[in-house]
């Protein structure tokens, strides 16, 4: 932006208030998730600084208290289960959107993004108020059921957007030279769309790590989540061992978005050398 | 060609064709079936449960029929009396009286005891003393059987479906003559509740917008290499678990917290400041959780925008500012109506900050759908304000639908 104009004084102290009221946002951004990081190494039990010495006790908590553990587990028992629904339907619903046109095709991709746009209450309390009498609140499998609702549209989208760049000749000379179709899926279709099948299994992975509100309403006393604990330690009484948790939830994430991001710049790389 | 070949050909491509449609739809049935099962019909229930009433149809069948033949004027005629005094011992013996107590309750406040108190008094009345008419056994046991808004409220229970609900989650009633009239003022909560779902989620769009707009316009504009380091400052946070961010910022605002700490210690103020637990903690806490769905579909539009337009302008002799406001800003239009929409829809839909990090009288229409369902037992209320919530949030998306085609949408992955 600049360089092009003679710049005047002003022209100058109005770039440097632009990129000072920047740096602020994106301290706004990341300062809360940086600060509570070394509080989580804090060796008192007060969440302020200055630290009351280094300290690995409330790591130490979290891997020892059953509460914590069974947390740890429970959200594994959930989300994995979850994500492998997901990613099976997810993928071959997004096969199917993109092979052929059928009618009502816009109505059918509105309906399986669905739960990516409904409010999550109306979600928790609608399944709710459904999967109680049928057995199914206070139950992991009910959990499950949900969660790979709210995560198959994000492999959906995911797996779509790599089959637009995707070139269907390249099934069909597979298939005409006499391949039968589970082996064009698994040989030719499954390796071009894994890194979007991949991202899309993250984005539903993660959803499932993250969902509270679900769980609130259909999880029971041993359906007790590592979000469930978080909302009710802050509801309760916020300890640094939540801090502790919160700094290894901020680490998967970090690992998340640059698995993400490595792969969506290398579907960008390959669809920009397909041109 | 000739023509019965090129008929031939149709044919087959037709055929071909068909065969490839329901190849498609048999691979989108699985989620199809899937999320029928999990998601579509227990929402469809719900708001199915929005209109319905079959409390006092199931319990009192009788009754319930009658009710419906009365015109509603003064005191139903006898035999609705008649018909309630035969049923109700039964129906309380089968312990079906209860939620029609719960439903009539929702009503009018009182009408459970009213109910259950005449039921067990007809109960332990001897069967040989019913000499006297029906009508007059509901005196004896309640003055207030000889008010009409009793038997009228009575009547609107009747069953199968009721606007009830939905006028309730309005603020709004049927009167007994049956005309839908205002709540008394002390009972009105929803629509300042939906008014205040409104407010905040605009409030929080708005504080999206203005710090979200400058840092977007920098990601699009700066240089690759910098971009891509400011870029993972956006999303960072966007990954990171929003119980997490919630957490991070009661750590940060609360009264013994990380802020309050620096204030005391540098003597800028004499005891903690509340910044939580109110509207403040509720409008930052949401802004930072929203901010880059603001962001993402700004930079997307920015990123398309040639910086030749601009250069055109301040070459034709506009000043910085006025070739921002008359070329750019124009152009970042589709960013800015998908970013707000998108922030907006997510904004009146949240529970789980506004619940953890709002004060009781910060709390959006997603908190009374939790209430309702799980507090105070009135599913159909529940059932209603989330049909109010999600006819708002499936509009707005259907604008954002058509916005985001024209450019600006987020794309995910």
């Amino acid at each position: 932006m600049s360089g092009h104009a003679p710049q005047t004084t002003f022209a100058k102290i109005s770039r440097f208030s632009f990129l000072v009221y920047c740096a602020a946002v994106f301290l706004f951004l990341m300062a809360p998730i940086v600060a509570i990081i070394p509080l989580s190494l804090n060796g008192g039990s007060f969440l302020t600084y200055p630290l009351d010495g280094l300290s690995l006790r409330w790591y130490e908590e979290l891997f020892t208290t059953a509460r914590w553990v069974t947390a740890m587990r429970n959200s594994l028992i959930v989300a994995l289960p979850a994500t492998a629904i997901a990613m099976v339907i997810g993928t071959l619903a997004a096969i199917g959107l993109t092979v052929a046109n059928f009618r009502g095709k816009a109505f059918v991709s509105a309906i399986l993004i669905s739960p990516m746009v409904v409010p999550l209450i109306i979600t928790a309390v609608g399944v709710y108020l459904f999967f109680a009498p049928l057995g199914l609140a206070n139950s992991f499998l009910g959990l499950i059921l949900v969660h790979a609702a709210l995560g198959a549209p994000f492999v959906l989208v995911t797996v779509s957007a790599t089959l637009a760049g995707f070139d269907m000749t390249l099934a069909r000379a597979a298939s005409s030279l006499g391949a039968p179709s589970h082996i064009v899926f698994l040989r030719v279709v499954l390796p071009l769309i894994l890194p979007g099948l991949v991202s899309g299994a993250l984005f539903a992975f993660a959803t499932s790590l993250d969902e509270v509100v679900v769980v609130l309403f259909l999880g029971g006393p041993a359906q007790r989540t590592l979000p469930r604990e978080i909302f009710d330690g802050i509801r309760e009484h916020i300890t640094p061992a939540i801090t502790a948790v919160a700094t290894l939830l901020i680490l998967v994430a970090t690992a998340l978005m640059v698995t993400i991001e490595a792969l969506r710049r290398r579907g960008e790389k390959l669809s920009s050398r397909a041109k | 060609m000739k023509a019965p070949d090129r008929h031939r050909l149709r044919h087959q491509t037709r055929r071909q064709e068909r065969v490839r449609a329901l190849r498609a739809l048999v691979l989108v049935l699985p989620m199809f079936a899937f999320l029928a099962l999990s998601f579509l019909v227990p929402i469809g229930r719900m708001l199915y449960r929005s209109i319905e009433d079959p409390e006092l149809a199931s319990a009192l069948p009788q009754t319930a029929q009658l009710l419906k033949q009365w015109d509603g004027v003064d005191l139903p005629p006898d035999n609705v009396f008649a018909a309630l005094l035969r049923e109700m011992p039964t129906a309380f013996e089968k312990r079906t009286l209860a939620a029609v107590a719960q439903r009539l309750n929702h009503d009018i406040s009182g009408y459970r005891s009213l109910l259950l108190r005449t039921a067990r008094k007809l109960n332990k009345r001897e069967p040989s003393a019913t000499p006297l008419d029906a009508a007059q056994a509901f005196f004896d046991i309640d003055p207030r059987w000889r008010q009409p808004r009793y038997w009228a409220a009575m009547r609107r229970a009747a069953g199968p479906v009721t606007d009830f609900y939905l006028l309730a989650a309005l603020d709004l009633d049927r009167d007994a003559a049956g005309d839908i009239v205002p709540v008394p003022e002390h009972e009105a909560v929803f629509v300042d509740v939906l008014l205040r779902t409104i407010w905040i989620g605009g409030v929080v769009m708005a504080l999206c917008l203005v710090t979200g707009y400058p840092i977007a316009y920098l990601l699009a504009t700066a240089s690759p290499r910098l971009g891509n380091i400011l870029m993972i400052l956006v999303l960072l946070p966007f990954w990171t678990s929003l119980l997490v961010r919630t957490s991070a910022w009661v750590v940060v605002l609360q009264n013994e917290g990380i802020l309050n700490g620096l204030f005391l210690r540098f003597g800028l103020v004499d005891a903690p400041v509340q910044m939580i637990f109110n509207r403040f903690g509720v409008f930052v806490a949401m802004t930072h959780v929203l901010l880059p769905f603001m962001v993402l579909p700004l930079y997307s539009v920015m990123k398309g925008i040639s910086p030749s337009y601009m250069r055109a302008a301040s070459s034709l002799g506009a000043p910085p500012w006025l070739a921002f406001l008359r070329v750019y800003l124009p152009q970042s239009m589709p960013g800015v109506a998908a970013g707000c929409l998108l922030v907006f829809i997510l904004a009146v839909g949240y529970y789980i900050t506004p619940a953890l990090v709002g004060g009781a009288g910060d709390q959006m229409v997603s908190y009374f759908i939790a209430f309702y369902t799980s507090r105070t037992v009135n599913w159909g209320l529940a059932s209603a304000l989330a049909a109010v919530l999600l006819l708002t949030t499936v509009a707005l998306y259907f604008v954002y639908g058509r916005l985001s085609r024209t450019g600006g949408g987020v794309r995910l992955g």
